[in-house]
């Protein structure tokens, strides 16, 4: 009768010892998956590309905010969790969208914010050509016409270059 | 009773404004000079009314007045009086009538000139600057009082009103007030925008000579010679602001720089750029009577500018779309932007034939041509700036979707346009007026150029292999080079002619030609600040870590060893002011002992922090250490974010140069205006007959 209460004690221990070597190893794999805490500077390396929600063009990294201390923290738990940097910010973007990036993605209604300054900038310089060469044609136009007017020289540079001379 | 006075020396001050407008137009119409005169005695009258008004609204901010909502709002007990009296520029009521203060000061100085040889402006410049005036003191009067008083509505809410409303109760006097924002406390925080103001004021001063000219038809450059020293002086102050801003954010923001492209830097940067443009562009008018139709717009462009950056920082635009709609003088400001800036460009387009230029341009190589050149470019950043700014509003009330144009958008969009203004600053100079050609600039300039290209190699292999960093090197050496071979050679022609020794050569040689030569300083002071911008923005470096007491952190060639943190109350007159959290911390390079640093951060009453940065400055650059506030902090564990900022210290070395150079270029230099104007009249005569 002892026996038998032995040797079904030592069964329950052995189980509890096999279910806990389990439940240790499943906690060990779960432990081993994630990667090391990440630095400050792991962290900040992906928050200096995020913007803050609350404060205007404000970076994350350096955002005194409780909401940016937050997105902090989540960056540091998906970095530890193994994420990329790009998931990272896609998962921002998807949450809070695109203003939390410096630069709005180049779709939609966005493309303006990149195709228009240089068509802007296109068409002065163009005018600014077309101008020019108004110009210089007309004022050959002028010359051979016979009527061309010498332009003023700059007085003070004329002296100076003659004064140079001089010195030589 | 103090409050209702101050309010209503301020609907006097308005209604005369009013005055002095309709009795100038009306004065001009009659051709009437004892009407126009009593216009411009109104408009002297404006400063005198205005100041005793502040002097009221300083009075209740000094002496703790919180049943005015305003003095509630941007002061408290614990406050030193020197920064009650600068919380009237603090907040948004009291900047405005700070603003008229300015303005009326300003449209009086030039008002008491001599006006015998110009008289038919006259009564122009009244009205434009009037009308400026009085629409900044009807915003205060009308829109934002700052002598308003709180009162409970019906429903128990706080409203501000100068007159008790129907139905509601006084709010009992608050024990204390909110108090300044803490970041606003700072000295340079305290000058700069007082300095921004000046410049923007002072800007509506040649604009409304030019306006004065283009409704007069007088439109030849006598408008441009008169206020040629107030774009300066406009110039001068809004330069001077940008960079204590800039100092300002560098010192207190704690982020490691000084320039963050945010919308309302952007705000005083654009009318710095068209007035930068126009600084350039009315030389050519000056010494060619070329690009008549330019200059205006360009002034016209400044004008609007400044206006307009005034709106985006006092409207709420910049926080939503939506935030104007509901603030009270968005709608205002936009409103006098549309009315003023369509006004302005219809009398130009009225007066375009008589704008025409009096000479034709004739090499693309000629001085004026890349004085075009470098206006373009300014217009084009204004472009990138304009549009960075305007965009997030327009892409929100489209799609009702909020979007950020950060720091790297502008600085790829701009930093190719800045190189290529400094690739001018280094080639214009040698060019000459009139005519130019490749072989002419190339024989002046190939010994620069090669002499930068030989500091360009060393610096490759001795210092970086960035090719920005080296490209950006190049440009400088360039312009530098360039530009101080002008004030070698033109000094080395005295000292051979007048036989005066070299610093008393190079003194005359400013003093006689300070136009020029205070615009080569300028110049050479844009180059150290350039390497002082690239320094930061190619080279900076940082880190971030929490130190336990006697840890270190390491950085480039430092190492910085975390000894103690004090944590106490600051106290004025027996109250506490902020509480201070300052470390200590020793600063080691290679090894050797530099010096003690004592980063801190100090949190107000009302739970505001202030974040002040230990600092380490050398011409190689600075140690920049700010103990980290939004991390909590202690004697044994605390966090630190570390920024190695190479080369910046040149930027306030420029800075300072810049103003000195911008000195020199306004100082009187009246007999040089007087032989220019009479050497271009009388080459025109000759060029008629």
């Amino acid at each position: 009768m002892k026996t038998n209460k032995t040797l079904r004690i030592t069964s329950y221990v052995l189980l509890a010892f096999v279910l806990g070597l389990l439940l240790a190893s499943q906690l060990y794999q779960h432990v081993s998956a994630q990667n090391p805490t990440p630095t400050d500077d792991e962290v900040n390396r992906i928050a200096h590309q995020l913007y803050c929600p609350v404060c205007e063009n404000t970076p994350l990294d350096v955002c005194p905010t409780e909401a940016c201390r937050q997105w902090r923290d989540l960056i540091r738990q998906q970095l530890s969790r193994g994420w990329t940097e790009d998931q990272i910010k896609q998962y921002f973007i998807d949450q809070y969208g695109v203003r939390v990036v410096g630069e709005p993605p180049a779709s939609g209604l966005n493309w303006l914010i990149y195709v228009l300054p240089p068509l802007i900038i296109l068409a002065g310089a163009f005018i600014l050509f077309r101008a020019f060469r108004a110009w210089t044609k007309s004022s050959k136009a002028a010359a051979a016409a016979g009527s061309e007017v010498e332009a003023p020289k700059d007085e003070y540079v004329a002296r100076l270059e003659e004064e140079l001379k001089k010195r030589k | 009773m103090l409050a209702e006075i101050g309010y209503g020396i301020l609907v006097v001050a308005f209604f005369v404004a009013l005055y002095s407008v309709g009795a100038a137009i009306y004065g001009d119409r009659k051709k009437s000079a004892a009407i126009v005169e009593s216009a411009r005695r109104a408009m002297l009258l404006l400063w005198p009314l205005i100041t005793l008004s502040a002097a009221c609204l300083i009075y209740l901010l000094v002496t703790n007045h919180f049943e005015v909502s305003f003095v509630y709002e941007v002061t408290s007990r614990s406050m030193p009086t020197y920064l009650k009296v600068t919380a009237w520029w603090g907040g948004q009521a009291g900047s405005l009538v700070f603003w008229s203060w300015l303005m009326s000061a300003f449209a009086s100085l030039v008002t008491l000139r001599t006006w015998t040889r110009d008289r038919e402006f006259l009564p122009w410049v009244i009205v434009v600057t009037s009308i400026t005036t009085a629409f900044f003191i009807g915003l205060a009067v009308f829109y934002e009082n700052p002598f308003a008083f709180m009162w409970f509505d019906k429903s128990g809410q706080v409203i501000k009103a100068m007159f008790q409303p129907v139905g509601s109760i006084p709010v009992p006097p608050p024990a204390d007030g909110n108090g300044l924002n803490p970041l606003l406390r700072h000295p340079g925080m305290i000058i700069h925008p007082p300095m921004l103001y000046l410049g923007f004021v002072s800007f509506v001063i040649p604009y409304a000579f030019a306006l004065a000219a283009l409704i007069t038809g007088r439109t030849d450059d006598r408008w441009i010679r008169i206020t040629r020293r107030w774009t300066l002086v406009a110039w001068l102050f809004l330069s001077a602001g940008l960079v204590l801003g800039s100092r300002w954010a560098y010192d207190v923001l704690g982020w490691g720089g000084f320039w963050g492209w945010d919308p309302v830097e952007i705000a005083a940067l654009m009318p710095w750029l068209t007035g930068t443009a126009f600084l350039h562009s009315v030389m050519i008018q000056e010494k060619r009577g070329m690009l008549k139709h330019w200059n205006m717009i360009l002034i016209i462009l400044t004008y609007a500018l400044v206006i307009f950056g005034t709106f985006l920082t006092r409207s709420g635009v910049l926080s939503s779309v939506h935030a104007f709609a509901q603030s009270a003088i968005g709608p205002a400001f936009f409103a006098f932007i549309g009315v003023t800036f369509i006004t302005s460009i219809a009398l130009v387009i009225y007066r375009w034939p008589e704008l025409r230029g009096e000479t034709e341009m004739k090499s693309m190589l000629s001085r004026e041509a890349l004085f075009l050149l470098n206006n373009l470019l300014f217009m084009s950043v204004l472009v990138v700036c304009f549009w960075g700014v305007i965009f997030p509003l327009i892409s929100e009330l489209v799609t009702g979707q909020k979007i950020t144009v950060g720091p790297p958008f502008y600085l790829r969009a701009t930093g190719p346009l800045f190189a290529g203004l400094m690739f001018l600053m280094g080639i214009a100079p040698l060019s000459a007026w009139g005519h130019s050609t490749i072989t002419t600039l190339g024989r002046a300039l190939w010994k620069s150029a090669a002499a930068a290209l030989v500091i360009t190699v060393v610096l490759f292999f001795t210092y970086t292999k960035n090719a920005i960093a080296l490209t950006g090197f190049f440009l400088i050496a360039f312009v530098l080079l360039v530009t101080l071979v002008e004030f070698w050679r033109a000094t080395l022609a005295r000292m051979k002619t007048q036989n005066e020794n070299f610093l008393l050569a190079l003194w005359t040689l400013v003093g006689r030609n300070r136009r020029r030569y205070g615009g080569y300083v300028i110049h050479v002071s844009m180059m150290l600040m350039a390497i002082g911008i690239l320094g930061i923005n190619v080279f900076q470096i940082d880190t971030q870590k929490s130190l336990s007491q006697g840890e270190s952190i390491s950085i480039g060639d430092y190492t910085l060893r975390f000894n103690d943190l004090k944590q106490f109350p600051n106290m004025v007159n027996g109250q506490e002011e902020r509480y201070v959290n300052r470390a200590e911390i020793s600063l080691f390079e290679n090894g050797k002992l530099l010096t003690t640093l004592y980063p801190r951060y100090d949190v107000y009453p009302d739970g505001q922090p202030m974040t002040l940065p230990g600092l380490y400055s050398t011409l190689k650059g600075d140690v920049y250490v700010i103990l980290v506030n939004w991390e909590s902090s202690s004697a044994s564990l605390a966090p630190f974010k570390v920024f190695i900022n190479p080369l910046v210290n040149w930027l306030w070395i420029g800075s300072i140069l810049f103003i000195f150079g911008i000195l020199i270029a306004a100082w009187p230099e009246r007999e040089t205006e007087l032989v220019t104007a009479r050497s271009r009249r009388a080459h025109q005569t000759s060029a008629a007959d």
